[in-house]
C-alpha cells in the first residue's frame, strides 16, 4: 500500500518537475507564507510576555506540533477531499475499476510535493521549541504519540469530508473550515479561545487531541479548562474513534456512489 | 463469467425514485462475444457499471468470475478490463506510456510480462506514433486504442466495453473491430460489448441483449434477432421496431 502510493506520487511529482520554475516558486511561495505564521506569533510576544499564560517558546511548541500533522495530511492525504471534482468530471469511475483502493489512489492523484515546504517549517519550528523549552525528558515520549495522534485526526477529518461529498457534491468549501480552520486553531493555546468552542474541538470534532491536551502533558500544565489528567492520554483512543468513524463513512460514500449518465 | 439475477438499479431523483435498471437476469459463458443494445437512457451503462463494481445494486443479485462486483471490486479489477468509450481511464495529462507504466504498477503486472504484452498491444493498435504524447492531446481514435491497451495489459478473463466506437472514422471502427475479435479467439476472453453502431453487432456479436426501459428485451443470437421481423428486414428496420415498440414513431425521413 505504502509502494503504490510511493510509486503514484512519485509519477506526479516528475510531471510537476517537467515545470521546474513553477516548480520552484511553489516550494518558495510554501515556505514565505507560512513563514507569515510564526512572524505573527512573535510579533504578539513582542508585546506581551504570556499569551493565555503561555510563553512565546510554549506556544512555538503548540504551533509546531499542530503543524507538523497537519502539514503531511496535506501533503499526503487532502487530495481525498477533492472527490466531488472527479465525480463532477467522471473520473471517479477511472478509480473504482482499478485493483487498489480509492481512497489511496485519491489521496496519491496530482501529489502535490511543493507541500512538503511546510512540513519542513512546521519540523523546523518544533526542533527550535523542543531545543529553547527545559522539557522533562520523561515526559517526551508523548511527542510522536501526538504527532501521529494529531495525523491520524486530521486524516479522518479530510476523509469524513471527502465521504460527505459523495451525497452533497457542493460540500468542498464546508470541509475546508474544518480542516484548514482547525489547522489553523490548533495552532495556539486553545485557552485563548471560548470555553464552548473548546469543549466543542474537545467531545465533537476531537482537535484538541492534536496537540493541546498531550501537550499539556509534555509542558507539565494543568488545563485552564479544569478538565481531569487523564484527559491527556486520551489522543489515541479518540483519533481512533473518528477514524473508524471516517472508514465507515468513507465505506457508505463508496456505496452510494451514483456515477454520471453514459 | 457473468450473471445476474433479477439485478436492479435505482435512483432517487428530486424525491421521485427512477428505475434505470430492473428485474435483469441473464448469464454470459466464458468464451462469448455479446453484444448489448438499447435506446439511450434504457440502462446499459448503468449495468455494466453494476458488472465492475462501481454502482451497487439496489436490488438482486450480479456476479462476474465468480465474485460480487460491488463488495470484492478490487479484486474483480484484477481480473475485468473495462473501457468507457465516452470517457478515458487514462491520466489526463501523463504521456501514454506513463498511463501504462501506472497501470502496471496499479494492477502488479510482473515486469517482463508486461513488456512483452504492452509489445503485442503497440503492434496489435499501432500506438507507437503518440506513446509519449499526453493523453489530453491525442485523437479520439488513438486514445481509445490507448484504452483498449490500458484494459489488457493485466490480461482480463472478461473484457466489458461501453460503446467502443462511438465518434470514430470508418477505418478506426474496423480496426477497433479486428482487434476486439482477435483478442476473443486468441485469447478465449470473454466480451460484452453496448454500442448504437449496429455494424458492431453484425460484425462482432454472436449474441445480443437488447435492454429497453431497464429490462432485457430480447436474448438471443443475431439470427433470432433477424427472425423478431418478418420478411426481409435489414438490422436497422429490426432494431428500430424492436426500440419502437409501443411507442409513437417518428415518420421515417426520406432520403433527398
Amino acid at each position: 500500500m505504502v509502494r503504490t502510493y510511493a510509486l503514484l506520487a512519485w509519477t506526479w511529482t516528475r510531471a510537476a518537475m517537467a515545470y521546474r520554475a513553477s516548480f520552484a516558486i511553489m516550494v518558495v511561495l510554501g515556505v514565505c507564507l507560512t513563514a507569515a505564521d510564526v512572524a505573527v506569533i512573535l510579533v504578539i510576544f513582542s508585546h506581551t510576555t504570556a499569551l493565555a499564560g503561555f510563553t512565546r517558546d510554549e506556544v512555538l511548541f503548540l504551533y509546531g506540533s499542530a503543524g507538523l500533522p497537519f502539514a503531511l495530511c496535506d501533503l499526503f492525504v487532502s487530495n481525498v477531499d477533492r472527490v466531488s471534482q472527479h465525480i463532477k468530471a467522471g473520473t471517479l469511475d477511472a478509480m473504482l475499476i482499478r485493483p487498489v483502493s480509492t481512497w489511496l489512489q485519491l489521496a496519491a492523484d496530482r501529489f502535490t510535493p511543493t507541500r512538503a515546504g511546510r512540513v519542513l517549517q512546521a519540523a523546523g519550528v518544533l526542533g527550535y521549541a523542543l531545543a529553547v523549552l527545559d522539557l522533562d525528558a520523561r515526559r517526551l515520549w508523548m511527542l510522536p504519540v501526538m504527532v501521529v495522534t494529531g495525523a491520524v485526526i486530521f486524516a479522518s477529518i479530510w476523509t469524513l469530508g471527502g465521504a460527505v461529498q459523495f451525497l452533497l457534491t457542493d460540500a468542498p468549501e464546508v470541509i475546508n473550515s474544518f480542516t484548514y480552520g482547525g489547522g489553523q486553531l490548533t495552532q495556539y493555546p486553545l485557552s485563548v479561545y471560548g470555553r464552548d468552542l473548546v469543549r466543542g474541538v474537545t467531545y465533537v470534532v476531537p482537535l484538541a487531541f492534536v496537540n493541546w491536551q498531550p501537550a499539556l502533558y509534555v509542558l507539565d500544565r494543568d488545563d485552564p479548562f479544569g478538565t481531569p489528567g487523564f484527559v491527556r492520554f486520551l489522543g489515541p483512543a479518540a483519533a481512533a474513534v473518528l477514524a473508524l468513524l471516517a472508514a465507515l463513512a468513507w465505506r457508505q460514500g463508496i456505496r452510494h456512489y451514483r456515477s454520471t449518465g453514459s | 463469467m457473468i450473471e445476474t439475477d433479477r439485478a436492479g438499479r435505482s435512483f432517487k431523483v428530486r424525491g421521485a425514485v427512477v428505475h434505470a435498471v430492473r428485474d435483469l437476469s441473464f448469464r454470459i459463458e466464458p468464451g462469448e462475444f455479446v453484444g448489448c443494445l438499447g435506446p439511450n437512457g434504457a440502462g446499459k451503462s448503468t449495468t455494466i457499471k453494476m458488472l465492475c463494481g462501481i454502482l451497487t445494486p439496489t436490488s438482486g443479485r450480479v456476479r462476474v468470475a465468480g465474485l460480487d462486483p460491488s463488495r470484492a471490486r478490487t479484486a474483480l479489477a484484477r481480473r475485468i478490463g473495462v473501457v468507457f468509450g465516452q470517457r478515458t481511464t487514462l491520466w489526463w495529462d501523463l504521456p501514454l506510456r506513463d498511463s501504462f507504466e501506472l497501470i502496471r504498477l496499479l494492477y502488479k503486472v510482473d515486469r517482463k510480462l508486461f513488456e512483452v504484452r504492452l509489445d503485442e498491444l503497440t503492434e496489435a493498435l499501432d500506438l507507437g506514433g503518440f506513446m509519449r504524447t499526453p493523453v489530453r492531446q491525442l485523437s479520439l481514435g488513438q486514445r481509445m486504442r490507448g484504452d483498449l491497451a490500458a484494459a489488457l495489459l493485466h490480461a482480463p478473463e472478461v473484457l466489458v466495453l461501453d460503446e467502443p466506437t462511438i465518434g470514430l472514422d470508418v477505418v478506426s471502427k474496423a480496426g477497433i473491430r479486428s482487434f476486439l475479435l482477435r483478442v476473443n479467439a486468441e485469447r478465449g476472453t470473454t466480451v460484452l460489448l453496448t454500442t448504437h453502431d449496429l455494424g458492431d453487432v453484425e460484425r462482432l456479436c454472436r449474441r445480443v441483449l437488447l435492454i429497453d426501459h431497464g429490462r432485457l428485451a430480447f436474448d438471443g443470437t443475431v439470427g433470432d434477432l433477424m427472425a423478431t421481423a418478418p420478411g426481409q428486414a435489414t438490422i436497422e428496420e429490426v432494431v428500430t421496431r424492436l426500440y419502437t415498440r409501443g411507442r409513437a414513431v417518428p415518420p421515417p425521413v426520406e432520403p433527398v
